[in-house]
């Protein structure tokens, strides 16, 4: 019983420690990346990689108890506010007129999306 | 009888996220539901619209563990590209057309794009996404087919 904790305990720090390693790199991410939409990439690592390796981490840790159930609501809710947020702060910045700063391969026609 | 639903789900969230089983907080909860349902019928008087859910709980499931697997493959591919010396930015806005019946259908395509690294859905148009690509490349198309065409299959009602 014990040998089985203490491997429980193992893999939920290593889940910790790599989602700290994703939030981290999405940090850096944002802060290396040219323009503000190649940086909307960077954040979303931190927000898929590192919240689901990082809740995955602390269920372990927590095992069969309330706090896991409550930690994977959280994880559900992220899922789905993640993404509107982000596409909502992109949508912005189409609408406002901000466009990639090297947009290499043009098939589509941003443009006929001004207002 | 949607609303004794209603009522057992609500009951049911409160008491797995509250934890704390005291008589005064179990009637605050009680409380709280009692509200919430008085809200909503009295909303339901307005505004009658309700989201149904047409998909395929097993396939779907499916969809989210291949979702999954993809969000890993994603971030690896991201990760190289940040911690890279050269940084191999490629950008593109384009176009993504979308087989969906449903609204929820759509919903959960768009999102799946954003939530993996590397697209993000930028806006929704009639029949197709503006997608916006870190690293594009002519396979990202036939990525994002395959994802669109395993969303549809998620959906309950049969495509007309």
């Amino acid at each position: 019983m014990s040998e089985y904790e203490g491997i429980l305990q193992l893999l939920s720090w290593v889940l910790i420690a790599g989602g700290t390693f994703f939030v981290v790199i999405g940090a850096i991410g944002t802060l290396r990346f040219p323009d503000f939409w190649a940086r909307l990439h960077a954040a979303s690592v931190t927000e898929s990689a590192g919240v689901i390796l990082l809740l995955a981490g602390l269920c372990l840790h927590a095992g069969w108890t309330l706090v896991s159930v409550k930690l994977i609501f959280i994880g559900l809710f992220l899922f789905i506010t993640g993404p509107t947020s982000t596409h909502a702060i992109a949508n912005a910045a189409l609408v406002s007129g901000l466009r990639p700063k090297s947009q290499s391969v043009p098939t589509g026609n941003p443009d006929e999306y001004q207002p | 009888m949607r609303l004794v639903v209603y009522a057992v789900i609500l009951s049911g969230l409160w008491l797995l996220w509250s934890g704390i089983y005291k008589s005064l907080l179990i009637t605050f909860g009680a409380a709280s539901v009692l509200l919430v349902l008085l809200i909503t019928v009295r909303m339901n008087r307005i505004d009658g619209d309700r989201i149904e859910i047409e998909l395929n709980p097993l396939k779907f499931i499916g969809y989210f563990g291949w979702l999954l697997l993809e969000i890993a493959k994603s971030n690896i591919a991201v990760t190289k590209t940040i911690l890279s010396a050269s940084m191999p930015i490629k950008q593109n806005l384009f176009d993504v057309p979308y087989t969906q019946r449903t609204d929820l259908g759509q919903v959960i395509f768009a999102n799946s794009i954003t939530l993996t690294p590397g697209t993000v859905t930028v806006e929704t148009e009639d029949g197709h996404f503006l997608v916006h690509a870190l690293s594009y490349s002519s396979d990202d198309m036939d990525a994002l087919a395959d994802m669109d065409r395993r969303v549809s299959e998620t959906e309950l009602v049969a495509r007309v």
